[in-house]
């Protein structure tokens, strides 16, 4: 059934006939023009005129507009019609945990999922998706499907911002005959970073090892030969082997929290958390270490919740982390300064979390380099403080992953404020 | 759109093209520095040959914008957004410059094997600058030309970590002469990489101004100076 015979069923006796009319008002139109025309320069009667114009009507209303063999080919169409093939893309791509993104015939974005929303930010309907896409095997694949030819495989596609991600991208043409196209993304991070942690762990993990390592063997040999009866020696050795081992252990749980870290798929904070409560706790479990370095926290926070979309425990371990260093670099100015406010410039409410120190600061060339693995600014004292080099590189990899900020100022001899920015959406 | 059909789909095409010399310059610059990193020869031959394709490209890009201004004779928006495209594709085109030249350096580098700690400010000022380019061009997909504001910011960024890069580079030359060489080509692939950082903030400029006729307005005043650090050795 048409679209105008079905909505004329409904309307009463009359209705489909009329339809029909009006579906052939242009030919019906013509022919009278015709009929007319003929009648004027031939000597017909009026009636036979009348007649010609009447059976034109009467056939155009009364018989149906395609052929029996048409409509029971549509008929039989709309039977095999399952429920699955009148469910609309759309919805379907919503079901899809994947992302997943529909494109036209000329390669405008029809649809993205909410995945899809989440992975690659804001995706607009009706960008050209290979603006969006812009590896050469992304390009070469949708121009692939556009052109006809769809591969059976897929392509990898990776995207390193804010987070890396690898992604294995397959591509189709939906259905048939509808001029859509889709590509769904298979998130295949992990497999890859397993691999990349690999390398990172020889080429990063066996440098920073070696060093106790080395240490801690230079003191065994020692202990067996020249100081093997001295009992003095042999305390204080055993006292330096035990903080080498200890230092070993922190750089291994530190790299696997990293790369723990990075393991993650990249799945946008979904609890909202309130961070005056939170950065309340985190200062009571430093008291104790705060204490022991004879440094005095003073605090700033606010009563009501600032809410904040995050991750509780990896937040945690970011104003653990700041005001652990803070507590440990800063330890001359006796004080460590911790407040939290809403932030200003955010309409959204966000919040802002501000770590400072009064110790000797950090110079200049080094801020814009210390939230790399690794990074030192004195290598002696880092080790004097048991630092691993990867705690500002953890609070980076968190804060990236929240879409949130670190600005980090400083002068030299005065201290140093590291400022968080949690938007608030 | 146009009454003339034919005229969007020279628009749309322009477009495409610019978008894929920015995946082909995305690319190049990963290509070479994870070449320049992991000693990779081979990967760096191919980046080298791999410029032919974006300098083949911008050369299409501009008969075509040249061809369609003779053609439609453009004005207001579809006239800027013409040249935007010639003026991006021309700053792409240096990218890929720049990560050829990376690569001829990481030919050279790759002699000796060389202690991980050279490359490891490069790796994350390639990271910036990455994600700068990235940015921009998902702005040129999605027009959404607001958070084009902060791009100066993060230029900054990037300038700052490439002085403090030279900086560590010139300790390790210091600190033993046989660390000249390698140094100075990192010196140079630093170099490159900052400029890449300049090439993307064009871009950023060039799409601001198609989408709304204005210039992206100066920088906000910052009570943030830290990063702009300067260095009497630097330039």
């Amino acid at each position: 059934m048409s679209e105008a015979d079905r909505n004329a069923s409904s309307a009463g006796p009359l209705a489909p006939y009329l339809a029909r009319l009006g579906e052939a008002r242009w030919v019906v139109a013509t022919a009278a023009v015709a009929v007319f025309a003929v009648a004027f320069f031939s000597p017909a009667p009026w009636w036979l005129i009348a007649a010609a114009v009447l059976a034109i009507v009467a056939v155009a209303a009364l018989l149906p507009r395609r052929s029996r063999q048409s409509r029971r080919r549509e008929a039989q169409a709309q039977a095999m019609l399952g429920p699955v093939e009148r469910l609309s893309a759309e919805r379907l791509a919503a079901a899809v945990p994947d992302p997943l993104i529909l494109f036209d015939q000329s390669g405008r974005i029809a649809h993205a999922n909410r995945p899809a929303q989440t992975a690659f930010g804001a995706v607009q309907a009706g960008v050209d998706v290979r603006l969006r896409f812009r590896s050469p095997e992304m390009q070469e694949l949708v121009r692939a499907l556009l052109v006809g030819n769809v591969r059976p495989s897929g392509v990898d596609y990776a995207e390193r911002v804010p987070v890396e991600r690898h992604y294995h991208v397959n591509a189709s043409s939906v259905g048939s005959g509808t001029g859509l196209f889709v590509l769904v993304f298979k998130d295949q991070s992990e497999l890859r970073r397993v691999d990349r942690m690999r390398a990172d762990f020889i080429a990063n993990a066996s440098h920073e090892l070696r060093t106790p390592l080395a240490s801690i063997s230079g003191f065994v040999e020692t202990l067996r030969g020249p100081a093997r009866d001295d009992p003095k020696a042999r305390d204080r050795f055993l006292d330096i082997m035990n903080d080498q081992t200890a230092r070993m252990a922190r750089l291994i749980d530190d790299l696997l929290s990293l790369s723990r870290l990075e393991m993650k798929s990249f799945i946008g904070p979904d609890e909202r958390v309130d961070i005056c409560l939170l950065v309340r706790g985190v200062i009571d479990s430093l008291t104790q270490l705060a204490r022991e370095a004879g440094v005095e926290i003073v605090s700033d926070i606010p009563e009501g919740p600032i809410e904040v979309p995050g991750n509780r425990d990896e937040l945690i371990q970011v104003f653990e982390n700041l005001l652990e260093n803070a507590c440990k670099y800063g330890q001359s100015g006796k004080k460590v300064e911790i407040a939290v406010t809403r932030d200003a410039d955010d309409q959204k409410g966000g919040a802002e979390i501000t770590v400072r120190d009064f110790g000797p600061g950090i110079p200049d060339e080094h801020i814009p380099r210390i939230t790399e693995r690794f990074y030192r600014v004195d290598v002696e004292e880092s080790r004097a403080q048991k630092g691993t080099g990867l705690g500002l590189a953890i609070v980076k990899h968190i804060l990236s992953r929240h879409n949130a900020r670190l600005t980090i100022r400083s002068v030299v001899g005065e201290g140093a404020a590291f400022t968080v920015h949690l938007p608030g959406v | 759109m146009h009454i003339v059909s034919a005229y969007d789909e020279d628009l749309k095409y322009l477009a495409g093209r610019v978008a894929a010399m920015g995946g082909m310059a995305e690319r190049m610059i990963e290509n070479s520095i994870s070449a320049l990193v992991h000693n990779d020869v081979p990967k760096a031959q191919k980046v080298i040959a791999d410029d032919e394709a974006l300098d083949e490209a911008q050369r299409e890009i501009d008969d075509r914008a040249l061809s369609v201004i003779a053609r439609r004779q453009p004005l207001a928006d579809d006239l800027r957004e013409i040249i935007g495209s010639i003026r991006i594709s021309s700053d792409l085109e240096r990218v890929g410059d720049l990560g050829k030249n990376i690569a001829k350096r990481a030919v050279a580098v790759a002699m000796a094997r060389q202690p991980v700690k050279f490359f490891r400010g490069l790796q994350s000022l390639s990271e910036l600058a990455a994600a700068q380019l990235k940015d921009v061009l998902d702005v040129y997909a999605s027009r959404d030309v607001e958070s084009l504001r902060s791009v100066r910011d993060r230029d900054y960024e990037i300038d700052a970590v490439y002085t403090s890069l030279f900086r560590e580079l010139l300790t390790y030359m210091m600190e033993d002469p046989r660390n000249i060489t390698p140094c100075t080509h990192l010196l140079f692939c630093a170099k490159n990489i900052e400029r890449m950082g300049d090439h993307a903030t064009n871009i950023a400029e060039t799409i601001y101004y198609v989408v709304t006729a204005e210039q992206l307005p100066a920088e906000r005043p910052k009570q943030d100076r830290s990063h702009d650090v300067t260095v009497e050795a630097g330039d």
